[in-house]
């Protein structure tokens, strides 16, 4: 074997060998305690890195920020003091919500758009993927029923090789929206998003839409509206998009 | 439309890392609103087939190196971003404090690579792109930078245990 140098130490620490070189590090290390106390501390480092930072991506972002991304930055200046204490998570994208007296109903279109942002905004991450986890899934659905102002249940896709990770409140465009998160056993997750219809939606039967390349099933239940995204591959999306339609219009 | 989504998505990571270099959240999002407002600007040079996330923060460096020529602020660590608010974790051995001091004290060219992968999860040779530089420098940037850390913790907790009642 190649001998081992710094950089493969560090290489280690950051998980970035392949599987072949990761043990002949390993092994290595194990006849060098010095350097295994090393590699110990950096990868204590970089924990202590997510633990002091990660919190920042649970922030709601700025409406500054969301309206830098998408053009808009020099808009009117009588907005600017108006909006600047506001504060817009990224599912409320649509922007809907910018004075008190304009909020638009929100239509079954912008649903697939905003469940889509929320999945590939929360769903890489390794830290902080949800607010409160499936231990607490009695809490979770209780505390998310509350604040949507209905009765809320995560659909059970254990028989799909999908177990529950937890959930978390956005804000969006009409109203606080729920969204539930599933994993595989491959790390895989899908998300459920869910919010008021605005009323003036009938019941729809499941629709289909790509988002960015993410899947996204979704329909009006009464009066919710409801979208799981994933990119998973569409026979795994529909399986389980079949089952959350069918467990939640019981 | 497709690709101020993908803005957006980006955000908070923009965030994170902006917040951990500047250890100050005004400052920090102003850096991140920049890097969005240039990034629309430039769009049209990023390609489509390149990997938009280390584009932004190739954009983002750009930035905070211009900004440390001009902006004096920037040079001295604010004792504000100390009070950056935390979750709670099970970090308190090594104290979430202790981190972001002993990161405060590094050298900006230490800081960035030592962010950009330990946190950001970015590679060795992405990063080297990110900041310009040939991969040798990352290495050992990365190397001195986590070697002063260490010395920087390793201090902290061995005066505690020499408290003796």
């Amino acid at each position: 074997m190649n001998p081992v140098n710094e950089d493969d130490l560090h290489a280690y620490a950051d998980a970035a060998l392949d599987q072949t070189r990761r043990l002949e590090v390993e092994a290595w290390l194990a006849g060098h305690p010095e350097d295994a106390r090393r590699v110990d501390d950096w990868m204590e480092q970089n924990r202590a890195l997510h633990a002091a930072f990660d919190s920042v991506l649970n922030e709601p972002l700025p409406l500054d920020l969301v309206r830098a991304a998408r053009g808009r930055a020099s808009l009117a200046p009588r907005w600017r003091g108006a909006v600047a204490a506001i504060v817009l998570a990224a599912t409320g994208l649509g922007g809907f919500f910018i004075g008190r007296h304009t909020v638009e109903p929100v239509l079954i279109a912008a649903l697939p758009r905003d469940a889509a942002l929320a999945h590939v905004v929360y769903s890489p991450e390794q830290r902080h993927p949800v607010e409160v986890d499936a231990a607490h899934a009695d809490h979770l659905t209780a505390w998310l029923s509350k604040r949507l102002g209905a009765r809320l249940a995560a659909p059970d896709f254990t028989a799909l090789g999908f177990e529950l990770l937890g959930g978390r409140l956005l804000p969006g465009g009409g109203g606080p929206v729920a969204q539930f998160m599933y994993q595989d056993a491959g790390q895989h997750r899908v998300t459920l998003y869910i919010r008021r219809a605005s009323g003036q939606e009938d019941t729809t039967a499941f629709r289909h839409a790509v988002e960015n390349g993410i899947e996204v099933f979704y329909w009006i239940d009464r009066d919710m509206g409801y979208a799981l995204s994933g990119s998973i591959g569409h026979g795994d999306m529909q399986r389980l998009a079949d089952a959350a339609y069918r467990q939640i219009g019981r | 439309m497709s690709a101020r989504i993908d803005l957006i998505e980006h955000i908070p990571r923009l965030r994170r890392y902006a917040r951990a270099l500047t250890r100050d959240a005004a400052l920090a999002d102003d850096l991140v609103q920049d890097t969005l407002e240039r990034a629309l600007r430039k769009l049209d040079l990023w390609r489509p087939d390149s990997d938009l996330r280390a584009w932004l923060f190739t954009l983002m460096h750009n930035l905070f190196i211009n900004r440390l020529r001009g902006d004096a602020r920037l040079e001295t660590p604010l004792d504000a971003a100390m009070a950056v608010p935390v979750a709670g974790g099970q970090m308190a051995a090594l104290g979430l404090r202790d981190i972001e001091a002993a990161l405060a004290e590094l050298p900006d060219e230490q800081r960035e690579v030592i962010l950009l992968v330990g946190l950001e999860q970015f590679g060795y040779a992405e990063t080297a792109h990110i900041l310009g530089v040939p991969l040798g420098t990352v290495m050992s940037r990365l190397s001195r930078g986590r070697e002063r850390l260490r010395q920087r913790l390793s201090d902290a907790p061995a005066v505690k245990l020499r408290v003796v009642k």
